[in-house]
């Protein structure tokens, strides 16, 4: 972070624009701007970071009372950061293109002298010593960090109402959902109050709050993003990414945090495919050539009618832009929820036991008895950890235990084989495989809170993916004929990131060349709920 | 009927070190028949001839050269400490005293 600037030793926001660019900024609101249209408008000098930083400040402030897709708002090291970014620009420094456009980080990553709390009372007051890599790539970019975003504890669920700190509102209907466990990021992307967002994606909660906030998601190729400082919930399956409204938003993110680190010994070693290069190619409408699967076992019962009326009317769109339209069987994938079932709960348990008040986080020490190590960890865990976390580490020590292991947790490695499998020989038949991201659009808050079952649903489009390491979108796509917004899932092989981003972009150019503007300028203005001093902001 | 009994579950939240209170016990010896499920289905299709995959992508080890680097300062890595003391975490009495 840069030293810590004098008031009034700045020059005025805006003091390197030239008063004619200032007059034509000053009718924009700079919060319904795009991560590109920003960094272009910073680049030409229109506008400081220090405004545009502000900007989303104001709105954060202005909406999230009512939003709460927040758990900590860094005015203060956002406003330092977008002020060196001026400093620089201004003195000439060649800067990265997304330098002084701010950002919202999930608060499942380590973010240095920020509170990290991954939605866990285990973890409330907890400062980090260190950044996380895609943390420190950010910064290096420039990137002013707004805060961190609400979130399912640990990452475990799929409406963010299993936070320890209270719900995130969709941004579309506050009464409702805005998926998870990476709601609060989607609902501060839709909600104007960031332009980009990075989010986590273990099952689908990068694209499922996607799918129902209407915003766009992208899991990486497992492996194309650092986790080295990612608190993990399941290793084999965690991939950290880009939350935008635009896919070109997204590619221009995913080439910040993505490419190899040494700290992460699953960080994949070759470099990026050119992303910002497919989407800008994509943008045309031309799909000449692209072969795209339809999964056939992804479409079917158990898909709301307006989900598949509108992922009929993409497919078509998807054909009319030259791509050729197959069906494709995956066979095995009806056997992924039942395999991450096992997979998650076993490797959450194993990650999830450096909670234990040793080291950092709370310590409870019971108030009866000896205060042996053992007895505080009980005590600690019993207390610090919700509904949600318990029941899964439960689980997960069930299925590893002595006698289980081999029936439980290599069973489903064996499904995951089958998976790939399935994946390898369609993708033999075609470049991209598509599908609806999320089987419903976002239901109301507490609907299925005591279903967990119910709740898994959501997650059985997304979760093949995350099983055989392969990259996935959700685009938005349209609204179902409840008014809500709802996505569409595109995935790819191990490494071809790209195609996602040239598929994903076609389809939402001919989307908006249809609807005439974003999907988002219909959702409907936000009350204005200030944000009020409480806890766990 | 539930396949893992409350007893079961209490010594499994033993094994895990969580204290769980009495009601909690009651409603997750309900909540797990889940994965018995999970492991009949998965039993369908997961046969013998099916190698396992533990990794979604082939990665082999990594090693680095044997040489000190920059590393926290310790400092640093006690100030989120519940207890620290002389440069040290501290913590509760771990062993038994004969």
């Amino acid at each position: 972070m840069a030293g810590r600037h004098v008031a009034g030793s700045e020059d005025p926001p805006g003091g390197s624009t030239t008063p004619a660019a200032e007059a034509a900024t000053a009718t924009r609101d700079l919060t319904r701007m795009s991560a590109d249209e920003l960094s272009r408008a910073l680049r030409a000098g229109e506008v400081t970071s220090v405004m545009v930083t502000q900007a989303h400040l104001d709105r954060i402030a202005a909406v999230d009372g009512a939003v709460h897709a927040f758990l900590h708002v860094a005015a203060e090291e956002a406003l330092a950061t977008a002020r060196d970014v001026d400093a620089r620009r201004a003195a000439g420094e060649e800067l990265h293109p997304l330098a002084g456009v701010p950002i919202a980080v999930k608060d499942v990553v380590v973010t240095k002298g920020l509170p990290t709390t991954a939605g866990s009372r285990i973890l409330e007051g907890w400062v980090p010593p260190y950044d996380a890599t895609l943390v420190e790539r950010l910064k290096a970019a420039g990137m002013p960090i707004l805060g961190k975003t609400n979130m399912d504890e640990f990452a475990m669920g799929s409406s963010t109402e299993h936070s320890a700190y209270g719900n995130t509102h969709n941004p579309w209907d506050l009464d409702r959902i805005p998926g998870g466990s990476g709601g609060g990021s989607a609902a501060a992307v839709a909600a104007y109050e960031a332009p980009l967002a990075i989010g986590t994606d273990t099952g689908g909660s990068i694209r499922q709050p996607g799918a129902v906030t209407g915003t766009v998601g992208v899991k990486p190729t497992y492996g194309g993003v650092s986790r080295y400082g990612l608190i993990a919930l399941a290793s084999s399956l965690d991939q950290a990414g880009p939350v935008t409204r635009t896919v070109l938003d997204s590619a221009l993110l995913h080439e910040v945090i993505g490419g190899h680190d040494r700290r992460d010994s699953t960080s994949l070693p070759e470099p990026l495919p050119d992303l910002v290069g497919a989407a800008r190619l994509g943008s045309s409408g031309d799909l000449t050539g692209v072969r795209v699967g339809v999964v056939h076992e992804l479409n079917g019962d158990g898909y709301q009618p307006g989900v598949r009326a509108r992922f009929e009317e993409s497919l078509e769109l998807l054909r009319g832009a030259g791509a050729e339209v197959v069906e494709v069987s995956c066979p095995h994938f009806e056997y992924a929820l039942a395999a991450y079932y096992l997979i998650l709960p076993s490797e959450a348990s194993s990650n999830l036991a450096k909670f234990d008040g040793m080291r950092f986080g709370l310590r409870v020490v019971p108030t009866d008895g000896p205060a042996t190590a053992e007895r505080v960890m009980g005590a600690t865990r019993g207390a610090g950890f919700g509904d949600e976390v318990k029941r899964r580490i439960i689980l997960g020590t069930y299925a590893l235990s002595a006698g289980y292991y081999d029936a439980y947790y290599g069973s489903a490695q064996k499904v995951r084989t089958l998976i790939q499998r399935d994946f390898e020989a369609a993708f033999e038949q075609a470049d991209v495989l598509v599908s609806p991201t999320a089987p419903t659009t976002a239901f109301k808050l507490g609907e299925k809170l005591d279903d967990p079952l119910a709740m898994y649903l959501n997650d059985v489009a997304t979760i093949p993916a995350n099983l055989a390491g392969v990259p996935g979108m959700s685009v938005p796509n349209g609204v179902s004929d409840d008014g809500l917004p709802v996505g569409f899932q595109i995935l790819a092989p191990a490494r071809a990131d790209d195609r996602l981003y040239r598929v994903g972009a076609a389809l939402e150019a001919l989307l908006e060349r249809g609807w005439g503007a974003p999907l988002l300028s219909r959702a409907p203005e936000l009350p204005t709920a200030p944000l009020t001093e409480g806890t766990a902001r | 009927m539930s396949t893992i009994s409350r007893e079961e579950v209490a010594r499994l939240a033993g094994l895990a070190r969580i204290d769980l209170t009495e009601p909690e016990l009651n409603r997750l010896a309900g909540e797990l028949d889940v994965i018995v499920e999970s492991v009949a289905r998965v039993s369908e299709v997961a046969t013998s001839d099916v190698p396992a995959t533990s990794h979604p992508l082939p990665l082999t080890n990594v090693f680095r050269e044997d040489v000190v680097e920059a590393a926290l300062p310790v400092e640093d890595a006690l100030a989120g400490a519940p207890s620290a003391e002389g440069g040290r975490f501290a913590v509760p009495q771990i062993l038994e005293e004969d």
